[in-house]
C-alpha cells in the first residue's frame, strides 16, 4: 500500500524522477534475461548522481530507461510526474528532445558537421526558429568554453573538446536532466577531470546530472552514489564530500589537449 | 523539423559523397534523358507523318472500283471495271459536298527523251488534279480541258523525272516518248518530296486521263476518282453522297456490297498516326526500363546510406527525432537525388534530341507533356524507391542504432 501511494506523494514533493519496482526482461531467443529486477529510486531536482556497477549489473539498461530510449517491462517511471511507460514512440521522442540531454562515451557527434550545427541539432526537432536556434547553440558552446571553436568540425577537435560539444548539445534545450553514459571513458585523466568540472559547474547552476561510470575516481565528483549489481540497487548513499574538479586539476600534471587537436 | 531545413541537410548529406551521389543520379539522368529523347523521336515521327498526309490534302477522298464478284467468286480490289467517266461527271454534278474531282488512270513505262531514258509511272488525271493535291506548276503550263477532251499528247513532268530526262535543258516544249508515243512536255511540277510511305512523289508524269486510257493503258474505265470535299468537316458528307450516288448508278440492291471503295486520308492519317504512336510508346517503354534501373540504383544507395549512418540515426533519435522525422529525412534525400537527376536528365534529353535531329536528320519534338511526364516519373521513382530504405531507417531501435559500429 505504501508503494501505491508513493507516486502521487512524490509527484507533489518536487521529485524529478520517481522509479518504482522497475523490471526489465529481455528475450534473447528462448532465454529471458532479467536486466533489472525491481529497482526503486527517487531523484530530486538539482542532484548529481553517479550510477556505478560492473558490466552486466543492469546500469546501462537502467540508463536507457531513464533516457526514455527503452520502456520498462514492469514498474513505473515518472519523469516530472509523467508516466513514461505509457507514452508512444513519438511522445518518448518528444520527452527526449525537451527534458533529457545525452552525453555518451563515444561523444556521438555527427562527423563532417560543425560544432555549432551539432549543438543546434536538438533544436531542429522542436519549434525553435532558425535565428534563435543559432543564438542558443552559440550560448551553449560558450557555456562549455568552446565559444571560439563553434565552426570547427569534430575531427578538428580533441577528445575533451568533442565531449564538451556533446555536453553543449545536451544543454541546448534546457533539459530537466543530463544523462551522461561513461562520459570520460574515452578521455585521459586530466581531460576527464576537466569534463567533470563542467558537469559540476552545470550542477551548481541547478541542472540535475545522472552519470553512469565504473570508475570510482570519477564517481567521487558526484554527490550521490547508486551502485547496481545483478539488476538491483545494492547501495544508495550520499557522497558527503565530493571532490571538486577545479581543485583536483591543480594537482594533475599538465597535458595540453591542444596538442591532440593540432 | 522544418521541411526547408530537411532539404538543406539532405543536400549536405549528398554533398558529403559527391561521387556516389552523382553516380546514383546518373542512372536517373540517363533514364529520364532516354525517355525524353525517345518521346521526342517518336513524336517527331508522328508529326512528320501527319505533316506529309496533310500535304496530300486531308480533305481528299479516293474512289476505287471494288472487287469483281461473279457467282460468289471475288477478284482483287480494283478488278471491277465499274468506275466510268460518267460516274465522275455525275459525282461532280450531283454531290454538293464535293468541290474538285479528277478522274484517274495510270500506266507505267519507259520514258525516253533524246539519249536519256527513265522508268516511271504515268498518272492520267483531270484538270482539277493540282487543286486537289495542292500542287503547283513550277514552270510551263498545266494541260487544259481542251487537251483532256481531245486526248492530247501533252504531259507534265515531276521534278525527279525532269531532272533525270533533262539534266541541263528546260524540258518545256520538248518531246518525250512514253512507250513509243510522243508527248509534248507542257510544264514541270514543283518539288513535293516523299510521301508518308517514303515514296518519291516527284517521280511521276501527269497526262490527261483520256490520253492515258486511249494511248497507253488501253483499260477502258477509270482506275480511280480523286475527289476533294468542300472542307475538312464535309468529308463524311461527301463520302455518303458519293456512296449513295454510285450505288444508285450501279444499281446495287439494298443488302448487296458496294462495287467500289471510298478511302479518305483521315483514315490513312489515323492509321499512320496510330502506327507512330505505337512506335513512340515502344521507344518510351524501352527507355523507361533504364529509368527503372536508375530507381533501383537509388534504392540500393539509400540502403547503403542507411546502414552507414545507423549511428547518426541513433544520435538523432536520442536527441528527439521522431520516426517520421527520420523517414522524411531519408525520403527527401532520395527525392533530391531523383529530382536533380530528373532535371539534369530533362536537359540532357532536350540537348540529346537536338543532336539527334541535326546529325541523323530526324525530326524530334519535345512536348511539355513529355517533360512533365519525365519529371513526374522521377518524383514517383524517388518516393517509391526511397520509401523502403527511409522506413527501414525510421524503424531502427535507437539503442541498437546508437551502439552500431
Amino acid at each position: 500500500m505504501i508503494h501505491d501511494l508513493a507516486p502521487s506523494l512524490a509527484g507533489t514533493n518536487g521529485s524529478l524522477i520517481q522509479i518504482e519496482h522497475l523490471t526489465k526482461v529481455y528475450q534473447l531467443g528462448e532465454v529471458d534475461v532479467h536486466a533489472l529486477r525491481g529497482v526503486s529510486v527517487n531523484v530530486s531536482k538539482g542532484e548529481f548522481v553517479a550510477i556505478m556497477g560492473a558490466s552486466g549489473s543492469g546500469k546501462s539498461t537502467f540508463m536507457n530507461i531513464l533516457g526514455c530510449l527503452d520502456k520498462p517491462t514492469k514498474g513505473s517511471y515518472l519523469l516530472e510526474g509523467i508516466d513514461v511507460g505509457k507514452l508512444s514512440r513519438d511522445e518518448l521522442a518528444m520527452i527526449r528532445n525537451k527534458k533529457i540531454g545525452f552525453v555518451f562515451q563515444g561523444f556521438n557527434l555527427l562527423s563532417r558537421t560543425s560544432a555549432l550545427e551539432n549543438v543546434e541539432l536538438p533544436l531542429f526537432y522542436g519549434p525553435t526558429s532558425n535565428k534563435i536556434r543559432k543564438v542558443k547553440a552559440t550560448e551553449a558552446l560558450e557555456r562549455v568554453g568552446l565559444g571560439d571553436r563553434i565552426h570547427h568540425y569534430p575531427n578538428q577537435l580533441s577528445g575533451g573538446q568533442q565531449q564538451r560539444v556533446a555536453i553543449a548539445r545536451s544543454l541546448v534545450n534546457d533539459p530537466s536532466i543530463i544523462l551522461a553514459d561513461e562520459p570520460t571513458g574515452n578521455l585521459d585523466s586530466r581531460t576527464s577531470v576537466e569534463v567533470m568540472g563542467i558537469f559540476q559547474e552545470l550542477n551548481n547552476n541547478g541542472i540535475t546530472i545522472i552519470l553512469v561510470t565504473h570508475e570510482p575516481d570519477i564517481a567521487e565528483f558526484a554527490k550521490r552514489h547508486i551502485v547496481f549489481r545483478d539488476g538491483k540497487i545494492r547501495a544508495d548513499k550520499v557522497n558527503s564530500k565530493p571532490k571538486i574538479a577545479s581543485e583536483v586539476i591543480k594537482d594533475l600534471p599538465l597535458i595540453d589537449d591542444e596538442e591532440e587537436a593540432a | 523539423m522544418k521541411i526547408l531545413n530537411i532539404i538543406l541537410s539532405a543536400f549536405r548529406a549528398l554533398q558529403r559523397n559527391k561521387m556516389r551521389s552523382f553516380l546514383t543520379m546518373l542512372g536517373i539522368i540517363i533514364g529520364v534523358g532516354a525517355v525524353i529523347a525517345m518521346l521526342a523521336i517518336g513524336q517527331g515521327a508522328e508529326y512528320s507523318v501527319k505533316e506529309q498526309i496533310a500535304a496530300l490534302g486531308t480533305n481528299v477522298l479516293m474512289v476505287y472500283p471494288g472487287a469483281q464478284q461473279q457467282a460468289g467468286v471475288r477478284s482483287g480490289a480494283g478488278s471491277a471495271t465499274t468506275l466510268t467517266e460518267d460516274d465522275a461527271l455525275a459525282i461532280s454534278r450531283e454531290c454538293p459536298a464535293v468541290q474538285y474531282i479528277s478522274p484517274g488512270a495510270f500506266a507505267g513505262g519507259q520514258v525516253i527523251a533524246g539519249n536519256l531514258n527513265w522508268s516511271t509511272s504515268i498518272q492520267g488525271v483531270g484538270s482539277d488534279y493540282l487543286e486537289i493535291r495542292q500542287w503547283l506548276i513550277e514552270y510551263g503550263d498545266f494541260f487544259t480541258d481542251q487537251d483532256i477532251k481531245a486526248a492530247a499528247k501533252v504531259c507534265i513532268l515531276g521534278r525527279t523525272v525532269a531532272d533525270n530526262l533533262f539534266p541541263d535543258a528546260s524540258p518545256v516544249d520538248q518531246t518525250i516518248r512514253i512507250r513509243s508515243v510522243p508527248f509534248k512536255v507542257a510544264g514541270v511540277l514543283t518539288k513535293k518530296g516523299q510521301n508518308a510511305m517514303g515514296q518519291d512523289q516527284d517521280d511521276v508524269i501527269l497526262a490527261p486521263y483520256t490520253t492515258v486510257i486511249r494511248r497507253l493503258s488501253h483499260f477502258p474505265n477509270l482506275r480511280f476518282i480523286l475527289v476533294s470535299a468542300t472542307s475538312l468537316k464535309d468529308i463524311a458528307a461527301a463520302q455518303t453522297q458519293i456512296s449513295e450516288l454510285l450505288r444508285m448508278r450501279h444499281k446495287i440492291q439494298q443488302y448487296d456490297a458496294d462495287d467500289f471503295t471510298i478511302r479518305n486520308q483521315t483514315d490513312l492519317a489515323a492509321t499512320a498516326t496510330a502506327t507512330t504512336q505505337v512506335l513512340t510508346i515502344l521507344l518510351a517503354s524501352i527507355a523507361s526500363v533504364s529509368l527503372l534501373v536508375g530507381g533501383i540504383g537509388i534504392m540500393n544507395i539509400m540502403l547503403v546510406s542507411v546502414t552507414e549512418r545507423t549511428r547518426e540515426i541513433g544520435i538523432r533519435m536520442s536527441i528527439g527525432a521522431r520516426a517520421r522525422d527520420i523517414l522524411t529525412q531519408f525520403l527527401i534525400e532520395a527525392l533530391v537525388l531523383s529530382l536533380l537527376g530528373g532535371i539534369t536528365g530533362i536537359i540532357l534529353g532536350v540537348v540529346g534530341s537536338q543532336v539527334i535531329s541535326s546529325i541523323a536528320k530526324w525530326p524530334t519534338i519535345i512536348t511539355a507533356f513529355s517533360i512533365i511526364l519525365s519529371f513526374g516519373f522521377s518524383i514517383a521513382i524517388g518516393i517509391f524507391f526511397g520509401f523502403y530504405p527511409a522506413r527501414k531507417a525510421a524503424m531502427l531501435n535507437p539503442i541498437d542504432a546508437l551502439r552500431y559500429e
